[in-house]
């Protein structure tokens, strides 16, 4: 992955070097300004996106922003109506699916009904008119490998979900691939049997080496799993980067607003290491816009500390107060605006208490067609129901 | 819950009325004459002289087979084709097909045998451009072309059903694992319809095999497969016993494949090598 952005991607790229493949640096996918229309609309706006062989990648972005029709170009079920795809450094514009180095996991597994596990998985090998024995040996292997000893003459409609799931990746990871598509693949799955999913597919990369491209709308599981993260939008990529990079620097409003908690306030660049927000002015890190330039402000609601209301840069007052096990999440009234903090100490709602923030907590982004679409906190708690409903996606 | 209510059995009644007037009793009644003879006095002898309609069944099995295998191998790709069809192409297509149905099957095989006729429209065309004339009517051509035409809807709409329930990400699934557009029929289409095909086949099969009038007209009375001769014996009081114990083999042949055909439905489960 090129990481295009920003001043940090030294800084990312040294605190996430993934142990023994960072070395390869060869470009296994490119997808060169590729863009999509579906009746007359466009639904993908000149993509460009790199990926190294090796590389954990997520595509992440909320329902209907073109995951999924990303994904299906690289696959080869949908050709791009303009620009380039490459694979390996060969244009694979017009090769047909089965003959890419590159296998799916769909969103709804599609095992093949007729056939039990054993043969799902055997499917490719069986094809490629692979020996006897060696298709015995590697189903056994594979099957292993996802933790499905013993289920060989099991009928596939007789498996849970995660048991599905499992098949699908080891009828896809058989033959091979360069490359990995998993669409979704734990979106039908309940938040347990997710994370240790999560787990044991990110184990599964490591072992066999093979290059995955995952979507997802959940930030969590984009950001706990990858080694990049794609962050999209109406059809339009926002950021590419590692998780730390997207989620300490988000390119903009949007990504800012998608990936974790933050509060997104306008603000007025006066100079270099000069924000003013909030009716005060405050120093920063953030250099290089023009004197006094509309900037987007990001802060992380851990990043703010609560201090006595003579010490605070800002005060404000408690609305709300919510217990979260190992934090006390607060919403608080600066003037008008709720803010969103993280405590370890209990404040009573009504209280008055002051902010402090220092110069590396604020983050300043460049104004984008994003700004002003995300408000404050003080409607939060639909918010949160609509970010973390996993079944969200299942309209499609 | 314990038992019916009395309405429960009361509603049941006149179904129960049908089936003993119009199927058991019949049955009973073909039981009956094949085990007697014309006296009414218990005998095999119609059993035994059944040994003499051999070629009679043998031709009608193999009629019924031709034009069942001749009705797959159109119907199968005519019904891919069709489920691959958008809306109102689709729609056309399906209305096509099912035209000819909502004509009686007796004026549709008469229509036919008209229109292959000597004095035909098609036999007039070929004689207008100076070709001759082809025979087919009173041939064993003209009676696998009748059951063809008679009945090819009925082999393509159940498969045409399965096709369409025939979910799309498998066909992709196929393709991603490597599966040329051959390799995906006949390893994924053609196994997950394999229901529609055996409806599909038995529909077509079965009033085949049993036909009459489709060989009385478009065989013109020179072939004699076994629903003519069923007819024939009928016909006639003293040989009522006889076609009896043709219908009775006729009905065990019938179930026989269709049993066999209901083996293909069960989910196959393939051995490990
Ligand atoms: N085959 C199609 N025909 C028409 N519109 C489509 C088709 N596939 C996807 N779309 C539209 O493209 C948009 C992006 O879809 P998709 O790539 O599935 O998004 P995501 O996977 O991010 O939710 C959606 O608005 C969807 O309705
Ligand atoms: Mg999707």
């Amino acid at each position: 992955m090129v990481i295009e952005s920003r001043n940090t991607c030294f800084f990312a790229i040294f605190l996430f070097e993934r142990s023994p493949f960072s070395k390869e640096m060869e470009n296994i996918i490119e997808l060169k300004g590729v863009s999509k229309f579906f009746d007359g609309e466009c639904i993908l706006d000149g993509i460009d996106l790199s990926i190294r062989d090796k590389e954990f990648v997520t595509l992440l972005g909320p329902s209907g922003c073109g995951k999924t029709t990303t994904l299906r170009i690289i696959g080869g079920f949908e050709t791009p109506d303009r620009g380039e795809l490459f694979i390996d450094g060969q244009s694979v514009k017009n090769t047909p699916p089965n003959q890419r180095p590159v296998n799916t996991v769909f969103q709804k597994y599609a095992l093949f009904p007729h056939l039990n596990v054993f043969e799902n998985v055997a499917f490719g090998l069986r094809l490629a008119g692979a020996p006897k024995d060696e298709i015995v040996r590697s189903v056994t292997e594979m099957l292993a490998l996802v933790k499905l000893k013993g289920f060989e003459r099991r009928t596939v409609t007789s498996l849970s979900g995660g048991q599905q799931q499992r098949v699908a990746i080891a009828r896809a990871l058989i033959n091979h691939p360069r490359v990995l598509l998993l669409d979704e693949p734990l979106g039908a799955l309940d938040l347990k049997l997710r994370k240790d999913m999560q787990n044991e597919l990110k184990k599964i990369q490591r072992q066999t080496g093979i290059t995955f491209i995952y979507v997802t709308h959940d930030q969590e599981e984009a950001l706990s799993m990858s080694d990049t993260v794609v962050v999209m939008a109406n059809g339009k990529i926002q950021q590419i980067g590692s998780p730390v990079d997207i989620y300490n620097e988000p390119e903009n409003a949007f990504v800012a607003d998608f990936i974790g908690e933050s509060n997104i306030l306008d603000g007025i660049m006066v100079s270099d290491g000069k924000v003013k927000f909030s009716g005060r002015l405050f120093d920063c890190v953030d250099s290089g816009f023009a004197p006094n330039e509309p900037v987007d402000i990001v802060v992380r609601p851990e990043d703010v500390d609560v201090v006595k209301l003579d010490d605070g840069m800002l005060t404000g007052t408690v609305s709300s107060v919510t217990f979260k096990g190992d934090y006390y999440e607060i919403i608080v009234d600066v003037g008008g605006f709720k803010w969103m903090l993280e405590t370890s100490d209990y404040e009573a709602p009504e209280t008055r208490i002051g902010l402090k923030i220092e110069p590396e907590a604020i983050h300043v982004m460049k104004k984008s067609e994003f700004s002003g679409q995300f408000g404050d906190y003080s409607s939060f708690s639909d918010e949160m129901d609509h970010m973390s409903d996993p079944t969200e996606e299942e309209a499609e | 819950m314990k038992g019916r209510t009395a309405f429960q059995k009361l509603a049941a009644v006149p179904h129960i009325v049908w089936t003993v007037m119009f199927i058991v009793a019949p049955m009973l009644f073909v039981l009956y004459f094949a085990l007697t003879d014309a006296d009414g006095r218990f005998s095999f002898a119609n059993i035994t002289s059944l040994s003499q309609y051999t070629n009679v069944f043998i031709l009608s099995i193999a009629f019924a087979l031709i034009a069942t295998v001749i009705c797959l191998l159109i119907g199968y790709p005519l019904a891919y084709y069709m489920a691959q069809q958008k809306g109102r192409t689709q729609k056309l297509l399906m209305v096509l097909l099912m035209l000819p149905m909502w004509c009686n099957l007796l004026i549709r095989t008469y229509a036919l045998m008209t229109l292959l006729d000597n004095g035909g429209l098609l036999n007039s065309l070929l004689d207008s451009l100076g070709l001759g004339k082809i025979t087919i009517v009173g041939t064993d051509f003209g009676v696998i072309l009748g059951m063809i035409y008679d009945f090819l809807p009925y082999m393509v709409l159940p498969i045409f059903t399965a096709m369409t329930k025939l979910d799309k990400q498998y066909i992709e699934a196929a393709h991603d694992l490597g599966c040329s557009h051959l390799q995906t029929m006949t390893r994924v289409v053609i196994p997950l319809t394999l229901s529609g095909v055996v409806s599909g086949v038995t529909m077509v099969f079965v009033p085949s095999i049993s036909t009459f009038y489709i060989s009385q007209k478009l065989g013109a009375g020179k072939i004699d497969l076994v629903g003519d001769t069923i007819e024939r014996l009928f016909q006639n009081p003293s040989t009522y016993n006889v076609g009896a114990v043709i219908s009775l083999v006729m009905m065990i042949l019938i179930i026989i494949s269709v049993q066999v055909m209901n083996r293909f439905t069960d989910d196959e489960k393939r051995v490990m090598p």
